[in-house]
């Protein structure tokens, strides 16, 4: 596949051609920049169907709602585009919140110190992830997955099945606090200045080297290899980012969920969802970081516009379901769009076979092992 | 490099018998440990406990394995099981002449979802991962809005297929391992079979020699399905009413793609074999039992399960490094044993 684009170098590349509308136009129409125009969509269905939500402090407290799992995406998103997986962050998250809930108390002197020590956990059993992954070569899935068990275990031993403890209040406005009496919005809350702030950080560690090796690392992990990327580290730092997103969502869902040991379940399989919503390809070496990040948003409006048409909840999940397939579907195709040469017989006979032509050397699942 | 490796793994280890070494050491362990106990690990009771183990899981982790061996995924499982558990329950409504309509109409619905995997991931080019999820996700609120809790009966009948006995082995572990043979004979003797591991390997490589690449990935994942399906009707024979949520409390999709890879199949596909899934799944049993003889606190047995499938996932994995040559490797004591039955 990607032979032809070697060979001619200085093929333009139709998304390179025109105008900044033009340009602009072409980015809407990659699956990364599509999932902008559904958020924008389903936001006005939204408003559409009620009233209350075309006021902006409502919009604005949605989004605040949302942040954990758009930050617990970005996190799944370094993992993803790196061609590996991580199942640990319902795990991470619940470990976290019951952490928060014990230790901290009602004791406002160790919010720092416990806050330390949580983000020093998150760390650590993202290192483990990583060099689980990348040194004892364990398929991302299995080793996220076995974390994800032991510590579920360990989390629900240790509280003896039912988590108690309550973080004193001043550590719960993370959650579910805000900077009061703003213009327009009324409350700016917390979560989503973390999120905006997290983004920011996101989007520049993704054009430094970092971001660039990591892709790399996803698309073609024996060329990255080739040309002198230290994979076991690039890989095994996004999943320290993965785990520590997943910290993070953890101090803002104590906030305003409380402790509880169910409080993070299904955060594993909504970020992925998020994530590949957002156009990010599983497999790796496609997608952009805050496409991932509106693919949460997204998701979650999805669910308000359900819930604000009076569509039963226990629909959510079908409908959930044939929103991600399609959209996999539909992105799977588009990615390829520019990559082809065109015109060739060649090109015309793969098509039937969608998927495959993405991913040019490395498996569907794992990047390397 | 590739003819070391082929040298240490084919005279001396396939990564199966590792998987069978581990399991050795896993009974080893277990019998030591309940000797410790004051029991015997041996006895009659004890084994057929862990054979009983071994059923359901062995079922979907024997369809798992053809679909990992396509290289997909299917996290549907445990849907397909609390659908078919309740759809059957339903139809049979406790009369033993309603059995075998209700099963016929149950697994041709598995057959159905599975066929809905299949046709996303060969024709839609869908990821195993994202289509699987998401057709599980169908099921998942289908059945939490049309069933509130337990539904149906199974009939006596049906519920002695839970628990008769030949000697210590339960019926149900002999239909699970008339599947596992079914299964290795598909993947050894016919064209789908071969074709699986084709397309696994690498699907273009495949196209390009020929092979319609849709029909294996399909197959794989109908059979997947109709052996969640067993999974299932065995759950109903043991509850004898049908839940709608039983096969996500047993966090079938999870445990059993840890077997698969345990049982040393390539998680990206085009490796592995039925036999090393069997010595996964009998691993997990093994370890399940010796946990409950030993009274092991439940939330700790997850902890444990945990540590184990990495570690033992991480003592063959560095050898798959080199996976092309591997692929040829020479046939596993079983597999010899079949080509010689020939």
């Amino acid at each position: 596949m990607s032979a032809p684009v070697e060979t001619r170098p200085h093929r333009e590349i139709p998304a390179h051609q025109g105008g900044l509308g033009y340009r602009f136009a072409a980015a809407v129409a990659t699956p990364g920049g599509a999932v902008f125009l559904l958020a924008i969509g389903l936001l006005v269905a939204t408003m559409v169907a009620n009233e209350n939500f075309a006021d902006p402090g409502v919009v604005v407290r949605f989004l605040g709602r949302t942040a954990p799992i758009a930050i617990a995406a970005m996190g799944q998103y370094f993992v993803i585009v790196s061609g590996e997986f991580d199942l640990s962050m319902a795990a991470v998250v619940t470990t976290q919140v019951v952490m928060a809930g014990n230790l901290i108390g009602q004791d406002e002197g160790r919010i720092v110190p416990v806050t330390c020590l949580m983000l020093l956990v998150g760390a650590g059993i993202g290192l483990v992830n990583g060099l689980a992954t990348t040194i004892l070569r364990v398929p991302s899935f299995i080793v996220t997955l076995g974390t994800m068990l032991a510590l579920a275990g360990l989390v629900r031993y240790l509280t003896g099945g039912a988590a108690t403890g309550n973080p004193v209040d001043s550590f719960r406005e993370i959650g579910r606090g805000g900077i009061e009496d703003v213009p327009v919005v009324e409350v700016l809350p917390y979560p989503l200045l973390i999120f905006l702030a997290l983004a920011v950080y996101a989007q520049w560690l993704m054009r430094r080297p970092f971001g660039r090796s990591l892709i790399a690392a996803g698309d073609n992990p024996n060329a990255a290899t080739l040309s002198g990327t230290p994979l076991w580290w690039v890989k095994t730092r996004a999943f320290i980012l993965s785990s520590l997103s997943a910290t993070i969502a953890g101090i803002i869902l104590v906030g305003y969920a409380g402790v509880h040991p169910k409080v993070g379940e299904g955060y594993e399989f909504a970020a992925i969802t998020a994530v590949v919503l957002g156009g990010v390809l599983l497999g790796g070496g496609r997608g952009w970081v805050l496409s991932a990040a509106c693919g949460a948003f997204a998701l979650e409006l999805l669910f308000t516009l359900l819930t604000v048409l009076d569509v039963e909840s226990t629909w959510r999940d079908t409908v959930q379901g044939l929103i991600i397939i399609a959209a996999v579907a539909v992105a799977g195709r588009a990615w390829t769009v520019g990559r082809k040469p065109r015109g060739g017989r060649g090109a015309r006979r793969t098509e039937p076979l969608g998927s495959t032509t993405n991913q040019p050397t490395q498996g569907p699942i794992t990047g390397d092992n | 490099m590739s003819r070391l490796t082929s040298a240490l793994q084919g005279r001396t280890l396939t990564s199966t018998g590792i998987v069978y070494l581990v399991l050795l050491l896993a009974v080893v362990a277990g019998a030591i440990l309940t000797g410790l106990e004051g029991r015997n690990f041996f006895s009659q009771g004890n084994i057929s406990s862990i054979l009983t183990g071994t059923s359901i899981l062995g079922f979907i982790a024997i369809g798992q394995t053809l679909v990992i061996l396509v290289g997909s995924l299917d996290l549907s499982v445990p849907y397909v099981v609390s659908l078919v558990s309740v759809l059957a329950a339903d139809r049979m409504a406790g009369e033993t002449s309603h059995v075998p309509q209700a099963v016929l109409v149950a697994l041709l619905v598995a057959a159905l979802v599975g066929l809905a995997n299949g046709v996303i991931v060969a024709w839609l080019g869908v990821h195993g991962f994202v289509a699987s999820l998401g057709v599980g996700l169908v099921i998942s609120g289908y059945l939490a809005t049309n069933y509130q809790g337990n539904t149906g009966s199974a009939p006596r009948d049906f519920r002695l297929i839970g628990a008769n006995q030949i000697g210590p082995v339960p019926v149900s572990t002999l239909i699970m391992l008339g599947c596992a043979v079914a299964a290795i004979l598909l993947l050894r003797r016919t064209r789908v079979g071969h074709h699986m591991y084709a397309v696994g390997g690498n699907r273009e490589v495949a196209r390009l020699s020929g092979i319609r690449t849709s029909v294996p990935v399909i197959t794989a994942h109908v059979l997947c399905s109709v052996l969640a399906g067993f999974a299932g009707l065995l759950l109903l024979a043991r509850l004898s009413v049908g839940s709608p949520t039983i096969g996500q409390q047993g966090g079938y999709d999870l445990m059993s793609i840890a077997a698969v890879v345990l049982g040393g199949t390539l998680l990206a596909g085009g490796k592995g074999n039925v036999t090393g899934t069997l010595a996964g799944v009998a691993i997990f049993a093994v370890m399940d039992n010796v946990m409950g003889v030993m009274e092991v606190n439940p939330f700790l047995k997850d902890v444990v399960r945990g540590v184990v499938i990495v570690a033992a996932v991480a003592l063959y994995a560095r050898r798959e490094i080199d996976r092309r040559p591997a692929r040829f490797e020479r046939p596993s004591t079983l597999d010899a044993a079949l080509q010689e039955a020939r």
